[in-house]
């Protein structure tokens, strides 16, 4: 499905990434670990298309087709999802408004009609009850006012409503406590399937036992150190980040 | 033919409009008009027309506005206008009769007042002098502030009609009255519409001023409305001004309050070459609110000028400006907005905000708070801003899927929302969004159903 090849990128002339390979298959869960400042945030936002990062070699392949010649909208509508650490808040935007244009111009470019108003209401009442975020939440503007908590279910909920092939998690464990915790992962979980993948990107382990990645890959100075199953999750948990620092020197 | 305004020296140029002509205004108009007459001019005349030299006018050409030969209309009956071809407007509920002024003159020639839910009246300044001079005279020209605009002295001097409107004592409008201000001839044409509206105690009204032009001719101009609002009055007045950038607009409005009345008011400007609106609010009672919006939308060369004035004379009021815009290509915009609060205004809360956003680099924003306070105990705050569209909700919107085009149209969109929802009547505030979204998207923003081009 994914296929990230000898990829760097740099912001501002600092280099982030130095040199990622990455494959990733249908069906699976990735998480992807490290230090902060190691890169995985970046390699998040280079993934969704956010051009402020400057891409200086290297290739990713998404389906068949060369994600780096596509704008962030085209690689959402081919099913790429983002998962913000820090949803933005747009006030007078409407969550439904939002939400029914994304959907139907993802649908627009796998050339299916729109919805009608009454099948959109459905489909997102479905997906509400899916992922248990309140539904008052979607009467809101994006995110405007939501608690922290409330931001990274709603990204969670506009996961349900886009039914990406590839969803990227950046941090969305991060400020949230055990009960969201659950709400979020069982989300992402009840989204799974053999045709989706996703990535989960954490500082920490908690977020792994509640979704279980067939794959851990340490991110540590703009490059992948280290891959392996599950279990190396809790060897950083235990060990932490600098047995894979000292490991490098 | 309608007179003629010659291009030469502007001020003698309207000067001598006045001297031909003043003859003919009088005997046509009431006593109490006319005795304001005289001074008006010689204070116009002392004052100028401003120029940029003038700090409260300083980002606003007027001068090139009133250097063009216009045609002036001294009455009503040399306009032929056949109201049923050429304007209709369906905002729906909207169901008073529409009052309608054209070039500056009262368009009904035979029901010149009418009776607005068997209560209220409105129709024609000229006639209401006429019919009920007591009342006219308590009011007429008696707003606080007049004296520091000359070119409301320019309107005092030429002043023959506009739009009467009295609400008696204990009225509560349930239905917002439309007026629409319409500018249409063959030729350049100068318009000064002079408006009064007394909203009695205890009494409740909505108005809406539509703005439009008809024709494709350069219009001037130049209207002042007093508003006095008796205590515990509540008024809302919106104004929707959409004429074609060949216009130029001076819109002075002057609000007089009484104890415990509230005043709403909320400019919105989609169209025209050069607009000023000047907004004074003089609070004399206490415990009033008065909430100022103002919307403008510019592009091309437009030059679009909001000026407010708030004088808080008297304790424990609120007032609340907030003043949002977004300029395109090499549009020129400024928000001035002073605030003033004399040494018995204790307790007074005011607050001013300006956002606006740049869509060029050549479009420019001019915003100056001012703020001059005597009393001790006040709660005063201002802020302005000006900036791009926000890159980080660009590429959250576009993340999920929606197009760069698109999602600058919903950021625009979002930015205007926080002035449109303050409008409180709902079929207005619909088509106003309606209007907003095509201006937004480069489109003509006429009504939908109107069979004219309005710019």
């Amino acid at each position: 499905m994914l296929k990230i090849i000898d990829l760097h990128a740099k912001i501002n002339e600092k280099e982030i990434l130095k040199g990622i390979n990455l494959e990733i298959k249908a069906g699976e869960v990735h998480a992807i670990m490290g230090p902060n400042g190691s890169g995985k945030s970046t390699l998040a936002a280079v993934l969704a298309g956010r051009e402020i990062f400057n891409v200086t070699k290297g290739e990713i392949i998404f389906n068949g087709k060369n994600l780096l010649e596509m704008p962030p909208e085209d690689r959402a509508r081919a099913g790429i999802f983002l998962g913000f650490q820090y949803p933005i808040e747009i006030p007078g935007v409407s969550m439904v408004s939002f939400m029914k244009t994304a959907v139907n111009e993802a649908r627009k470019y796998k050339n299916l009609p729109p919805y009608s108003s009454s099948d959109f209401l459905k489909l997102m009442r479905e997906k509400i009850a899916l992922v248990e975020i309140d539904s008052k939440l979607t009467n809101r503007s994006v995110n405007e006012g939501f608690s922290g908590g409330e931001k990274k279910k709603n990204e969670i909920f506009q996961m349900a409503m886009l039914e990406p092939t590839l969803a990227i998690l950046d941090e969305t464990d991060s400020g949230l406590d055990i009960d969201a915790l659950k709400i979020v992962s069982n989300g992402v979980n009840k989204l799974k399937n053999k045709d989706n993948a996703t990535i989960i990107i954490t500082h920490y382990q908690r977020l792994l036992d509640y979704i279980v990645p067939d794959f851990v890959h340490v991110l540590y100075n703009g490059k992948i150190v280290k891959s392996s199953g599950k279990e190396l999750a809790f060897e950083l948990e235990e060990k932490g980040y600098d047995w894979i620092k000292n490991e490098k020197l | 033919m309608p007179e003629v305004v010659e291009k030469k020296d502007i001020m003698s140029t309207y000067l001598k409009l006045f001297n031909e002509n003043i003859d003919k205004i009088s005997v046509a108009s009431s006593p109490i008009i006319n005795k304001f007459r005289n001074s008006a001019i010689q204070d116009f005349e002392k004052k100028d027309i401003p120029s940029k030299k003038n700090e409260n006018y300083k980002y606003l050409d007027l001068k090139t506005a009133f250097d063009n030969k216009y045609n002036y209309y001294f009455n009503q009956s040399r306009i032929q206008v056949n109201l049923d071809e050429v304007f209709r407007c369906d905002v729906p509920e909207m169901d008073t009769e529409s009052i309608i002024l054209i070039n500056g003159w009262y368009g009904d020639k035979i029901n010149k007042l009418q009776k607005i839910e068997g209560k209220a009246i409105i129709g024609s300044l000229l006639e209401a002098a006429k019919q009920y001079p007591d009342l006219f005279e308590k009011y007429y020209s008696k707003s606080k502030n007049l004296e520091k605009e000359s070119l409301v002295s320019l309107n005092t001097a030429f002043a023959a009609d506009g739009i009467f409107f009295y609400v008696p004592d204990n009225v509560v409008l349930e239905k917002p009255i439309q007026i629409i201000n319409l500018l249409i001839s063959e030729e350049d044409t100068f318009a000064q519409p002079r408006n009064l509206f007394v909203i009695g105690k205890n009494s409740q009204a909505k108005i809406i001023i539509c703005d439009h032009t008809l024709s494709a001719s350069k219009f001037l101009s130049n209207s002042v409305l007093e508003v006095f609002q008796e205590e515990n009055s509540v008024f809302d007045i919106y104004n929707l001004q959409n004429e074609h950038n060949g216009a130029s607009k001076v819109a002075s409005v002057f609000f007089n309050q009484n104890t415990k009345s509230k005043l709403l008011s909320n400019i919105i400007t989609l169209h025209g070459g050069v607009v000023r609106n000047n907004v004074y609010v003089n609070i004399d009672g206490e415990h009033c609110e008065s909430n100022l919006y103002g919307l403008y939308l510019s592009d091309k060369w437009q030059n679009v000028d909001n000026y407010t004035y708030i004088s808080h004379n008297k304790p424990n009021c609120t007032s609340n400006q907030f003043y949002k815009g977004i300029l395109d290509d090499a549009s020129i915009g400024a928000f001035n907005g002073k605030i003033y609060v004399s040494r018995d205004a204790q307790k007074t809360s005011a607050y001013q905000a300006n956002n606006n956003i740049l869509l060029t680099n050549d479009a420019k924003i001019n915003s100056k708070p001012q703020l001059e306070i005597y009393a001790d105990d006040v709660k005063c705050s201002h802020g302005a801003t000006s900036g791009q569209i926000d890159e980080n909700a660009l590429f959250y919107l576009r993340s999920r899927g929606i197009s760069e085009k698109e999602a600058r149209f919903l950021l625009l969109y979002a930015f205007t929302n926080e002035i449109i929802k303050e409008i409180k009547v709902e079929v207005l505030r619909d088509r106003i969004n309606n209007l907003v979204d095509k201006r937004l998207r480069g489109e003509l923003t006429r009504c939908n159903s109107c069979v004219i081009n309005c710019c």
